[in-house]
């Protein structure tokens, strides 16, 4: 097993740019996610990774050693394929067994390892079947006995699961998160889904525009998102934004929204302009006494939750609030925000600006 | 659902249908049956009016075919040795004596060097020039596609003086090499074309797999691609083999002695002997049996390849 770091990778294919100087690091043994909207670039920097791309400049560390330029078949790393990529000529056994053979492995000791791995993925009985009439969960393990049989340095994953049907995907991602936490291997695993990013990743790097909009843990992107991107990105419903002309200064706790004083975790920048205030819909609370109001547009009833739709003079937020406070469409109702998880971000630039709070997640950039 | 819907076939449109089949199959088969049993009538049958249907089979034409022969002078009749065998005895039935072998055996040998050699290059460089016209950021790679398929725009024949005049001068005229290459040339453009298809169709994911478990780029293409490919390689070289092996026009201009093949050879038997019908069929008949085995051989490949793309998930 490997850790892995990017440093300052950048893949362009002619005019159009995939991957702008990304940077970050894969800590050894560490579930790692890559996430972002299509056409951001995360399956790029995976494939650069693997080496099936190469990279148009930048390093990638591999176990402290550049392999940028060295191509795929020399990087011992292992790739689990969306669409799995079994090899449809041979059975299940030949399949997993392949990346052995490359090795020239003795076949006593193929037959011992992938005996083994089928054990482990509990795929022993389809062994000598051909790959072409397994279900879809059969493949996915077929494909994950191939990557784990050989031991590599690490496993990427390029959506593996975005193949499976709804209740098989729960499934495998327990799976995989179990057998990623037996075996402690390096993982890099690419997917558009945040909520999968949030429930199986230790660390998250998220992706924009070829861009790393912000690199860490999940709690940490949850909590202080560097960008605007990033808090609308993560999130259901994402972080409600209020968007306001004012300006606040360094040391300042405190915001105007349009007359209405707001405080806010106390900044270490000052700006002036286009400003936007972030809240998570949890951290707002129905508060008949706040002076700053506005209109419920609508209620969505989840159980022991409610997502409650306020249109404000800033614009239309989002309240998590419990159930059990009764509110209905056409109400004016008072709004207060938790001051302790407050971001306020520069339109400008998108960027989040430094607070007491966030300084510790962001603070070195 | 689909618009239509299938239903099972009644007993009598499976009788019309089995008809209509059996109809087309036999216009279709009649020429080549009349070949064959052209091919062991005498050449008086062969040429009988009303034509025969029944009649006494003989291998003369095939002897005939084989052979070259000469009339018994008057002076060596009664004392010529007795036949040695079979063919001789037929030979002398019709007042000739065998003076030595034919060229057809040698003419046909030079139909399989040069059909399958010319064959085997074609899917070769075709193979390998699809998997990468498919796989790589070729530069100007449409521009050069066109081009390939543009030497297909005009009848081969069109060019036939340059490519006489070409071939004079390289040395290449009446050559197996020469003839070997010419129908390469012809062939390839649909040789890349078709494998392009088919290689195309292959998710580059199964190679990258092969990659990522530690083969090389050549390794993958050959131990992963091209078992898969391999449904279009063989109907590829079955459209190759067929044109190379029919290919009369370029034979009869560039071809004359050690690199002629069966089709210009077997209208000059017509020449030898009076008009020998039965040879010419016997000719014509064997000449027919390598393609046929050749395309009995990959049926199932072809058929495939005809209805690739349409059957893939």
């Amino acid at each position: 097993m490997a850790s892995i770091v990017i440093r300052n990778l950048r893949k362009s294919f002619g005019e159009f740019v995939a991957v702008e100087d990304s940077t970050f690091t894969v800590e050894d043994g560490e579930f790692f996610m890559l996430l972002g909207p299509s056409g951001c670039g995360k399956t790029t920097t995976l494939r650069m990774i693997a080496g099936l791309e190469l990279p148009s400049s930048g390093q990638i560390l591999l176990d402290g050693k550049d392999v940028a330029q060295v191509p795929a078949s020399g990087r011992d790393i292992a790739f689990v394929f969306q669409m799995f990529a079994l090899y449809p000529h041979m059975n299940v056994r030949r399949n997993i067994s392949y990346p052995l053979i490359s090795q020239g492995m003795p076949r006593s000791e193929v037959r011992r390892r992938v005996d083994e791995v089928a054990r482990i993925l509990g795929i022993e009985h389809i062994l000598d079947k051909h790959v072409g009439g397994l279900s879809s969960g059969d493949r996915q393990r077929v494909a994950l006995g191939r990557a784990i049989v050989r031991s590599p340095k690490a496993f990427l994953m390029d959506e593996p699961l975005g193949a499976l049907d709804a209740e098989f995907r729960e499934r495998m991602a327990e799976e995989l998160r179990a057998l990623h936490d037996r075996m402690g291997a390096t993982t890099v695993y690419v997917t558009h889904d945040q909520l999968e990013a949030m429930q199986m990743g230790d660390k998250i790097v998220v992706m924009n525009h070829g861009v790393v909009e912000q690199f860490g843990v999940p709690q940490d992107i949850y909590d202080w998102p560097a960008t605007k991107f990033v808090a609308n990105f993560i999130g259901s419903p994402p972080m409600n934004f209020l968007g306001f002309e004012g300006v606040i200064g360094p040391g300042s706790n405190m915001v105007e929204l349009d007359g209405y004083r707001i405080a806010v975790p106390a900044s270490r920048e000052g700006r002036r302009g286009r400003l936007t205030l972030g809240v998570r819909p949890e951290h707002i609370r129905l508060a008949d006494a706040s002076p700053y109001r506005g209109e419920v547009r609508a209620v969505e009833y989840l159980g022991t939750t409610q997502i409650v739709t306020i249109a404000t003079l800033n614009g239309e937020v989002k309240a998590r609030t419990s159930s059990a406070n009764k509110v209905n469409s056409g109400d004016i109702v008072g709004l207060e925000f938790d001051p302790r998880t407050l971001t306020v971000f520069d339109d400008a630039s998108g960027r989040a600006l430094l607070s007491e709070a966030n300084a510790g997640v962001l603070g070195h950039g | 659902m689909s618009s239509y819907s299938v239903t099972e076939p009644s007993a009598g449109q499976k009788w019309v249908a089995g008809a209509l089949v059996a109809t087309y199959a036999l216009i279709t088969l009649l020429p080549l049956i009349w070949i064959f049993a052209t091919s062991f009538k005498t050449p008086y049958d062969a040429i009988a009016y009303p034509p025969k249907v029944i009649f006494d089979p003989t291998v003369e034409g095939y002897v005939n075919l084989f052979t070259t022969r000469t009339r018994i002078p008057i002076d060596q009749v009664g004392n010529l040795p007795p036949p040695a065998n079979f063919a001789e005895q037929i030979v002398r039935d019709q007042g000739m004596m065998i003076t030595g072998p034919s060229r057809y055996g040698a003419r046909f040998l030079n139909s399989i060097i040069i059909g399958f050699g010319s064959t085997f290059l074609s899917v070769f460089l075709g193979t390998l020039a699809a998997y990468a016209f498919s796989r790589f950021r070729v530069p100007l790679k449409d521009d050069l596609m066109f081009f390939i398929l543009s030497t297909r725009m005009m009848p081969p024949i069109a060019v036939a003086i340059p490519i006489f005049l070409m071939f004079r001068e390289l040395g290449l005229s009446d050559t197996h090499l020469g003839m070997i290459l010419l129908y390469t040339a012809v062939n390839i453009s649909l040789a890349v074309w078709l494998l392009k298809g088919f290689i195309d169709e292959i998710p580059r994911e199964y190679e990258e797999a092969a990659l990522i478990d530690g083969y090389t780029r050549f390794q993958a293409f050959y131990k992963v691609v091209l078992p898969q490919a391999a449904t279009g390689i063989a109907s590829t070289a079955i459209f190759c083999l067929i044109f190379a092996w029919n290919e009369y026009a370029f034979a009869v201009l560039l071809t004359s002695g050690t690199a002629q093949t069966a089709p210009p050879f077997i209208p000059t038997i017509i020449g030898v002997g009076g008009q020998d019908w039965p040879a010419v069929a016997a000719g014509a008949t064997l000449f027919l049996i390598p393609v046929l085995l050749f395309t009995v051989l990959l049926r199932k490949h072809l058929l495939r390849g005809i209805t690739f793309g349409a059957v893939r998930k």
